[in-house]
């Protein structure tokens, strides 16, 4: 039957046009359901059995949801529990439009086989299509159609003959309309299910719930409609950009604006009322106060201690703090939130804040992140929840409520657990962590793997050659190997050896779409979040020694000064003879009595690094620095025990040089031959201002530090030395690193600036870490293609495809680092848990309004000394944004003023425990801390033991 | 917000249609009695009147007749309402220019042309409601006017346009979508010999995927023929009852 759907729309430029589609309705759209006989379907979803035990509806039924109930309910959907439910393709739309975060859950859940979720195409069926009346909203119309359906479905499965009768269609339903029609109410349903109290928590709060504890006076002002706010910024009047919340300041945020090309700005937003219920990463629209209200950024660091009673006393005397902070000249563009264009709110772990009151089922939940506001959750399971690192969804936020509302999701286990608390780094930071599912798992080589002589013939046989690996202690990922001989007519033979990974992961299967979409392998502290199954990571990619391995080897021919004569790529199989940690080459390298090949090979290998190196920093690449640290850790306890910064040796930078000239040159060959889907990576060059704090940190030790280019840079931070302070140069790296760019990953044909500024390079990629990058995976794939080794495939050539997968791998790499970060902080405080109070010495790394910003380089350690607290009275502190300076009292600190302090856990808050610093040397009365007695040394010894 | 969902999951259309399934293909035969053949074709919301004249001698240049075949004159436009914006559409723009031109390909492959030697066989197409798939109505239209004017032709010419979204080809777009960023492709088809009288694609397409958008096209195409075939047979028996009397 064919109808035709007539509708007008705005067109972009204001005019009104009126569509017209056809609407073809079909009369061979199945039910889905087990018992029925009547439609002819090849597969069935929603059992027979359809049994969620309910006091209200005693009868087997299947749900069906309406489009609010799926958009705010969606946790109670994703639970177990919840099974033989039918999704309207009208509510599924209505979700699609509405939130597509929600629409994306629903998806998954859809997938889910266990879940029994069947999708009825109702606006195709025959007889559950309806048409619009005249002066019906299109709300009221598809409240109908969901109505019509759930009346077609029961007359459906009523005429059954051979089913068992009694089966019912259930519409969930929070409309006051519907409900009347008399359906159920999906709060009340959920209060009915038998056996399943905790999922009562996870309900949203709906909105008609009065709110008793909020006052009735309004805290913020109302929100623009969306078409005002869409008027505004086109008009110009607004400005739109994604919210980013201050970490160290909760009365601060800044909006980032997103401006054509390069030219973006950053907005301050302080206080309350000019955040206006936004969350961070939300986008929104921002009005610019007048010029003479602007302010500039506070330094002040300020976190949100407020309990949860009295919401709204203190509050304006924090705000003063603000206030008074407006120097004339670091004024900003400052503005104020007038509307929310797009929530981006997604389930926050955290701590529930138990209120005092004991029957209390309102409770404020603290999350993790401190750019997050603290939410208002309802549960009755507060006693057992306190303690527990628990998820926490956002429903909403109120005008007149100081936090936004939200509900239980799930608890993670106790808080201060190492599992616990690794599950809750791994969430925050989006790391997909699940164990690897069947399906990818399928895809793996069956074992024994042995290779075959097709194998063989596509592939070079370089067993022959002495082959080596170099890689930190304890690596099972190896994923590049070396080696260098000499050639007959005097030239030398280096080559780069790359586990072929794109070998045994095919294109688009579900091990490959795993892998892109983990973008990357996650190093925590002694625990690994492998990018592919271990089957590969470990074992049949990794470039053991002594076994036959497939790689991917780049192999140039290179004279005595490291100039390049040829390259060549091939696909090899290879024999490694010797894994080597850095520790054992340099040490092979240095005994000189040692002369066989493998020897040899790393001599020839070094020498030449040693020129790469020299002519990539005359080229300007920049030697910057930072601090890792490498924890020891207890095999039993898997506690930290000791704690150490990486040591660096000669032979790190050989396998790095060789990384990078093989990088180098596969992304020349790649561009090449695909100018419009190679996968590059580029380092922007960062903006002058970026440096400010770096030139005037020098300044302040006499030094100057020129910026003019990444060569004049490198030069200066060389040059930069100031006698008797042999650390100074190393902060300076460190600073320098701050001041830099993210370096990412982009699509050849999306972009024109391919220059990496940190190396120096017109041109770069990666290519050399295919177990642990998925980026390096793709360039394998293209150079395969590029060499006629490997056929191409549809989304490798596809710029728009290549670019969205470009935009995935940036997002997961600058997650992992963070997730690496937060891993290493985490293991940084239960070391020091275990050692009490330290007395270390430091250097200032930055001056803050009312804190300095220490950094123990024995430890990599970096920690706040605040001077104002709480219960005490402050000392004056005067501070100068030109030094930047900051005198306390009588003494002044400068950026790299050396110090000591005392390190300490505090541990008084268990969510957020925290590394304390007070300081100990220059003595200042009232404000440094005595030092404390040599009893922790002691401690120390015992632990060693 | 979200762009339009092509094709969703439980593999619907826009419009309803499964994948591979054609729009409603309506036509008459006849429809203009001064002209020698005529027929109008719908294909869902695209209509399309296509007239024929000829065979007959060389109009205007006789320089340009052929001397062992006939030469096929092409004309194609679109009607100033066929479409949601009402446009002037100026005679020999570009757009309609290039479409005559791959009408005028098309016929020259199915006609036999070389039964009419020094003559000119004339095929005008006129869009009168546009919704995607244009070239291929009109190749559908002008086929049937060409075997209402009686010119003998090696086999009807169909024509369908596929587009391919998530990994599957749809056949027959419609004008949503062609316009959503869809890689499409418009084949004109013998279909008993599954010969191709034109294969045109202005889009990217990764060369994997081109052989089964081919095959899907050409069982379109094949579809397309079994309805054109129809229509024939239908006219042909009115014709003949009528003659009867």
């Amino acid at each position: 039957m064919l109808k035709s759907k007539t509708f007008v729309k705005k067109t972009r430029s204001g005019g009104v046009m009126k569509v017209v589609r056809e609407h073809y309705l079909r009369d061979d759209i199945w039910c889905g359901s087990e018992v029925c006989t009547e439609c002819k379907q090849e597969s069935t979803v929603l059992q027979e059995d359809a049994c969620i035990e309910s006091n209200l509806c005693s009868y087997p039924h299947y749900l069906v949801p309406d489009t609010n109930v799926v958009l705010h309910q969606i946790d109670v959907l994703e639970d177990p529990v919840i099974r033989n439910v039918i999704i309207l393709q009208t509510v599924l739309q209505e979700v699609r439009h509405r939130s597509a975060p929600v629409y994306k859950r629903l998806k998954d859940i859809i997938h889910e086989k266990e879940k029994h979720f069947y999708t009825f195409t109702n606006e195709h069926h025959r007889e559950t299509f309806i048409e619009r009346e005249p002066g019906e909203s299109a709300n009221d119309r598809n409240d109908r159609a969901i109505r019509v359906a759930v009346k077609w479905y029961n007359n459906h499965l009523n005429t059954l003959k051979s089913g068992p009768g009694g089966l019912k269609v259930v519409l969930l339903t929070n409309d006051q309309g519907n409900k009347q029609k008399g359906q159920e109410e999906i709060e009340e349903y959920i209060k009915s299910l038998i056996a399943n109290p905790e999922l009562v928590d996870r309900l949203a709060l709906s909105d008609d719930n009065k709110n008793e504890i909020t006052s009735s006076k309004v805290l913020f002002p109302e929100h623009l409609p969306l078409s005002k706010i869409q008027a505004g910024i086109k008009s110009g009047s607004f400005l739109q950009g994604t919210f980013r919340a201050s970490r160290d300041n909760y009365l601060e945020a800044t909006v980032f604006v997103q401006g054509q090309g390069e030219d973006s700005t950053e907005i301050l937003i302080q206080g309350l009322q000019n955040l206006n219920r936004s969350v961070h990463q939300d986008v929104v629209a921002v009005q610019l106060l007048p010029q003479n209200q602007w302010v500039s950024p506070s330094s002040v660091v300020l976190q949100d201690d407020g309990t949860a009673k009295d919401d709204n006393v203190d509050k304006d005397e924090e705000e003063k703090v603000l206030k008074l902070s407006a120097a004339e000249a670091a004024r900003k563009p400052t503005g104020k939130v007038v509307g929310i264009i797009k929530r981006n709110w997604r389930p926050f772990c955290g701590m529930l804040n138990v209120s005092q009151i004991k029957e209390s089922t309102r409770h404020l939940f603290t999350p993790a992140d401190r750019r997050i506001p603290r939410i208002r959750i309802e549960t009755r399971q507060a006693a057992t929840l306190a303690g527990q690192r628990i998820m926490v969804a956002i429903d909403g936020w109120p005008k007149d409520s100081r936090y936004p509302n939200g509900h239980f999701v799930r608890s993670l286990g106790s808080a201060g657990e190492k599992g616990t608390e690794e599950e809750v780094l791994l969430l925050e930071h989006d790391v997909p962590h699940q164990a690897f599912s069947q399906a990818v798992l399928s895809f793996l080589p069956k074992m024994p793997w042995t290779i075959t002589p097709e194998d063989m013939a596509k592939r070079e046989d370089l067993r022959h050659l002495t082959v080596c690996s170099v890689d930190p202690p304890g690596c099972t990922d190896i994923d590049d190997a070396l080696h260098c001989r000499e050639l007959e007519n005097g030239n030398l033979e280096v080559g780069v050896h790359i586990a072929d990974v794109s070998h045994f992961i095919r294109p688009g299967n579900a091990l490959d779409k795993e892998a892109a979409n983990r973008g990357t392998t996650v190093y925590l502290c002694g625990k690994r979040i492998d990018m592919v199954p271990e089957l590969l990571s470990s074992n049949l990619c990794s470039l053991r020694s002594n076994v036959e391995r497939f790689a991917f080897s780049c192999i140039w021919e290179m004279n005595k000064k490291a100039e390049v004569l040829k390259t060549r790529f091939t696909k090899s199989v290879i024999n490694s003879k010797a894994s080597l940690t850095y520790a054992e080459a340099q040490m092979r390298i240095d005994d000189t009595s040692k002369n066989d090949d493998i020897t040899e090979s790393l001599r020839g290998l070094n020498k030449l690094a040693k020129i790469l190196k020299r002519q990539r920093i005359e080229n300007g690449a920049l030697t910057l620095s930072s601090l890792e640290v490498r924890f020891h850790i207890d095999s039993e306890t898997h506690d930290p025990i000791d704690l150490q910064t990486k040591e660096l040796m000669e032979t790190n930078s050989m396998v790095e040089e060789f990384m990078l000239l093989a990088n180098i040159s596969v992304a020349q060959k790649i561009y090449e031959e695909f100018p419009e889907c190679a996968l590059l990576r580029k380092h922007p060059a960062p903006p002058p201002s970026n440096y400010d704090i770096l030139i005037k940190a020098a300044k302040s030790k006499k030094v100057e530090i020129h910026i003019d280019s990444a060569k004049a840079l490198a030069d200066s931070l060389d040059v930069a030395k100031v006698d008797g302070f042999a650390y100074f140069n190393t902060l300076l790296r460190i600073l320098a690193t701050r001041c830099m760019m993210q370096a990412v990953y982009f699509c050849s044909g999306m972009d024109s600036d391919f220059h990496h500024y940190g190396l120096a390079s017109p041109i770069y990629t990666h290519f050399t870490s295919p177990i642990r990058r998925y980026a390096d995976i793709i360039v394998h794939r293209l150079l395969a293609a590029a060499i006629a080794a490997d056929s191409t495939y549809p989304d490798l050539m596809d710029k728009h495809k290549q670019s969205a997968l470009c935009t995935n791998l940036n997002y997961r790499h600058k997650m992992s680092q963070y997730a690496q970060r937060a891993s290493v902080a985490f293991h940084t405080q239960l070391f020091f848990k275990t050692r009490g109070i330290l007395n270390e010495e430091g250097f200032v790394l930055f001056v803050r309004k009312n804190a300095i910003i220490v950094l123990i380089p024995k430890f990599g350690l970096e920690g706040t000394v605040f001077f104002d607290t709480k219960d005490k009275v402050p000392p004056s502190l005067v501070f100068d944004e030109e030094g930047p300076t900051l005198k306390v009292e009588q003494h002044t600190f400068h950026i790299f003023d050396q110090v000591k302090v005392t390190i300490s856990l505090d541990s008084s808050n268990i969510q957020h425990q925290k590394i304390r610093m007070a300081l100990t040397e220059p003595v200042i009365p009232d404000v440094s801390v005595p030092a404390p007695e040599a009893e922790p040394q002691a401690k120390k010894q015992k632990l060693d033991r | 917000m979200a762009g339009l969902e092509l094709l969703s999951d439980q593999g619907y259309r826009l419009d309803g249609r499964k994948a591979a399934e054609l729009r409603k293909v309506q036509a008459r035969m006849g429809v203009f009695a001064q002209a020698d053949g005529s027929a109008y074709l719908e294909q869902g919301n695209t209509k399309a009147l296509a007239v024929v004249y000829g065979p007959h001698e060389m109009r205007g240049s006789r320089s340009r007749a052929l001397h062992d075949r006939a030469v096929i004159n092409c004309q194609y436009s679109m009607a100033t309402f066929s479409t949601a914006e009402r446009k002037r559409r100026p005679h020999g723009d570009r757009k309609s220019t290039e479409m005559s031109l791959h009408l005028k390909q098309t016929f020259e492959a199915a006609v036999m042309t070389q039964l009419f030697p020094r003559s000119q066989i004339d095929i005008y197409v006129k869009i009168l409601q546009s919704d995607g798939g244009n070239y291929s109505v009109c190749v559908n239209a002008a086929t049937l006017a060409v075997i209402n004017a009686g010119i003998p032709m090696r086999d009807y010419v169909c024509a369908c346009t596929v587009g391919f979204v998530d990994e599957t080809p749809l056949a027959d777009l419609c004008y949503a979508e062609e316009s959503g960023g869809v890689s499409s492709l418009a084949l004109a088809l013998l279909p008993r010999g599954g010969q191709i009288a034109l294969l045109q694609m202005d889009a990217r397409l990764h060369q994997d995927h081109l052989e089964s958008l081919i095959e899907a096209a050409m069982t379109a195409c094949k579809g397309v023929s079994k309805v054109l075939d129809e229509v024939v047979r239908q006219h042909l028996q009115e014709a003949s009852v009528l003659t009867r009397e």
